[in-house]
């Protein structure tokens, strides 16, 4: 199961360059992020799809189900019991997916730096594709962001399921060291 | 009487194809008419073939067993499957599709179909959510086919055959004989019950995404869900066609089709903006009384038609 | 009614730390039947809070209930003392339905247990905990944290203050006003 989503499964390893660019620019405008609001930062998530701030004119709609969503916008601070559903939400999810992660919290803690139930980095746990930093940054920003996603993906340089695939043991190493009542399946999907 | 055949089945890859985009660029125009409302600027016009493009594009790493396969794949054939016996364009060869006598029904059948192939589907999920969600929805469709049927047969009975190319026939020759205005009874019925058949507001409880994470299409993703969202858009553009022909004169143009559909989408699209959704029961009930009654009087308005 | 309060339930202490908010000292084991009078005969219905102070020097825990009347408007401020190893204290759920949540929290948080509190060891916010209760002062959060979760390179700190007057008013000598 792990062994079948490894990179080899790219069109661009087939060869076809012209039909992954062709999917990497239908991926980048149509981003569906995963209706989550995983801390702070669903409060600016919000306010992004309504009139004044509209992201649907990027293309971006928000999905109730992991299953149907590719983007994951870990907003703000991850507490243990939180990144335990956010890694289950996000194993859940088919690739290609991103992760943004908004706030200064997933970079180095943030506020909570010294919190006894916050994570300090979160990159050690899930892959992220883009940091917005701000505490929280306003719904300009997160459109800057969005935009910046969308070049990013158009590039190809947006993989982080397939490091999140290679590099599977060690996320779980990180992941257990910090959850301690692991009491799902090693693999969600 | 092959190349005959491969003609027939040319035309009607031709319809599939103009009223799969027609039915994708509808959704836009109406998704941009709406935002225009509430003060924003909407989604790009070409954002549905977007979204199915990505869909297409994404991997796939679970499995629900070959039932879960079937869902979609029964989708999509009761959509194609009820556009093949609908005449499109009235009068022309090439969009007159594979109608015959007696493919009212068929049509019909057709519509059914579809949502009972993605209640298998769906069930094999195994989500709570799907089933929950398939319960509402088919409770709904059987709730809304009652008046929807009691109109068809009136209709039946007033032009005496089941052919949808004869039915429309009948009403050209000037905008009074449309079914509209000889039997209002039981257009009002089908209208009645065109509302519960869109899946917009407000019946759409089964697939309101907050009500349930989307219902029925919960556990479908990538290509699954693209198949899913391309019946969306082709089925709705068909139901459109099907109303034309039966309740609204049909159409002897392309450009008429499109105007007439328009229109009658943008009833259901005006009454669904303005209105909150209904819980299940209250839908249900409220089929089973108003329109079902209506249907009941369309029925003996054409008995009554017939004999005067 | 301080004074029947002082003669009858050996109440001490009474402060009025600002007007209508007094708060008032009492032992452990006459807490119970305190605030029960209060609830019943002297309209304090409300139950505002229930919290702990960590006295590590003093080895105690001050456990604070503050009571709202609603007739008078006054507000009155508990405070009971017990010890900080395992000490147990009575439970008021029977008072009021919503003390649970506090008493969940406090055994999480400190360790005191309130026997008969409905749902008391199960996880309320943090799952998996192996450590001392971490609201306790011998806790040392801050190096728990970067045993546990790390710490990334590159992190600095600015006090505001002195941030703010180099950044935003360096023309101005050391006066911010």
């Amino acid at each position: 199961m792990i062994k079948s989503l490894s990179t080899e499964d790219t069109l661009e390893n087939a060869g076809l360059t012209a039909v992954e660019d062709f999917a990497n620019w239908a991926r980048a405008n149509s981003l569906w992020i995963l209706a989550f609001g995983t801390g702070c930062g669903a409060i600016e998530l919000r306010p992004l799809m309504t009139a004044r701030f509209d992201a649907n004119r990027f293309g971006v709609a928000g999905r109730p189900t992991p299953r149907q969503s590719s983007v994951f916008v870990i907003g703000g601070y991850a507490s243990v019991k939180t990144l335990k559903r956010i890694i289950r939400s996000y194993e859940q999810m088919q690739g290609p997916k991103f992760v943004i992660a908004l706030g200064i919290c997933p970079v180095n803690g943030g506020m909570y730096f010294d919190s006894y139930n916050t994570i300090n980095q979160f990159d050690l746990y899930i892959p992220v594709d883009l940091y917005i930093t701000g505490c929280m940054p306003r719904p300009e920003v997160l459109v800057a962001g969005i935009v910046e996603l969308q070049k990013k993906i158009k590039q190809g340089r947006c993989d982080g399921a397939n490091r999140y695939i290679e590099n599977f043991d060690w996320y779980k190493a990180n992941q257990k060291k910090v959850i301690k009542n692991w009491d799902m399946p090693d693999y969600n999907w | 009487m092959i190349a005959e055949w491969i003609g027939k089945i040319g035309n009607f890859t031709l319809t599939l194809l103009i009223v799969t985009a027609y039915g994708l660029f509808m959704t836009a125009f109406i998704e941009r008419i709406i935002a225009k409302v509430q003060g924003r600027i909407g989604i790009p016009y070409w954002q549905p073939v977007l979204n199915i493009l990505k869909n297409f594009f994404k991997r796939t790493a679970i499995s629900h067993g070959y039932m879960f396969y079937l869902g979609p794949v029964f989708r999509i054939a009761g959509g194609i499957g009820t556009l093949a016996f609908i005449p499109v364009i009235y009068g022309s060869e090439t969009f007159s599709n594979f109608s015959m006598a007696g493919d009212l029904f068929l049509v019909i059948y057709f519509m059914f179909f579809g949502q009972l192939g993605m209640a298998l589907g769906a069930g094999e999920s195994g989500h709570p959510y799907s089933a929950i969600g398939i319960a509402r929805g088919l409770s709904q469709m059987t709730a809304y086919e009652v008046p929807f049927a009691l109109a068809v047969i009136s209709i039946v009975i007033q032009y005496d055959t089941l052919s949808i190319t004869e039915i429309v026939a009948a009403q050209q020759g000037g905008w009074e004989n449309w079914t509209v205005f000889t039997n209002w009874v039981a257009t009002l019925a089908a209208m009645l019950a065109f509302l519960g058949m869109t899946g917009y507001s407000p019946f759409d409880i089964f697939l309101a995404p907050q009500e349930i994470p989307i219902g029925p299409p919960t556990e479908f993703h990538s290509a699954y869900l693209s198949f899913m969202s391309l019946n969306r858009a082709l089925f709705g553009a068909t139901k459109l066609v099907l109303f034309m022909n039966l309740f609204f004169g049909g159409a002897t143009g392309l450009i008429e089709l499109m105007i007439k559909t328009w229109l009658i989408y943008m009833v259901a699209i005006v009454i669904g903006v303005a209105f909150p959704r209904f819980r299940v029961d209250q839908a249900i009930r409220f089929f089973f009384k108003i329109p079902t009654l209506i249907g009941i009087m369309s029925i003996v308005y054409a008995q009554m038609m017939l004999t005067s | 009614m301080l004074e029947r309060l002082q003669r009858e339930f050996g109440v001490t202490d009474i402060n009025e730390l600002k007007p209508g908010l007094t708060s008032l000292k009492v032992a452990s084991d006459k807490t119970e039947t305190l605030i029960r009078e209060l609830r019943d005969r002297e309209g304090y219905t409300h139950l505002n809070f229930m919290t702990v102070i960590d006295y590590i020097e003093d080895g105690i825990f001050t456990i604070v209930y503050m009571l709202h009347n609603y007739d008078n408007k006054d507000t009155l401020s508990i405070h009971v003392d017990i010890g900080r190893d395992g000490e147990d204290m009575v439970s008021i759920h029977h008072l009021w339905a919503q003390a649970w949540t506090y008493q969940r929290e406090l055994r999480e948080a400190y360790g005191i247990r309130f026997p008969g509190s409905p749902r008391l060891d199960e996880d309320f916010v943090l799952e998996g905990w192996d450590q001392i209760p971490p609201m306790r002062r011998e806790f040392d959060t801050k190096k728990f944290s970067e045993e546990r979760f790390g710490h990334r390179e590159g992190r600095s700190s600015e006090e505001p203050r002195e941030h703010m007057k180099v950044k935003l008013y360096p023309n101005r000598g050391g006066d911010e006003q």
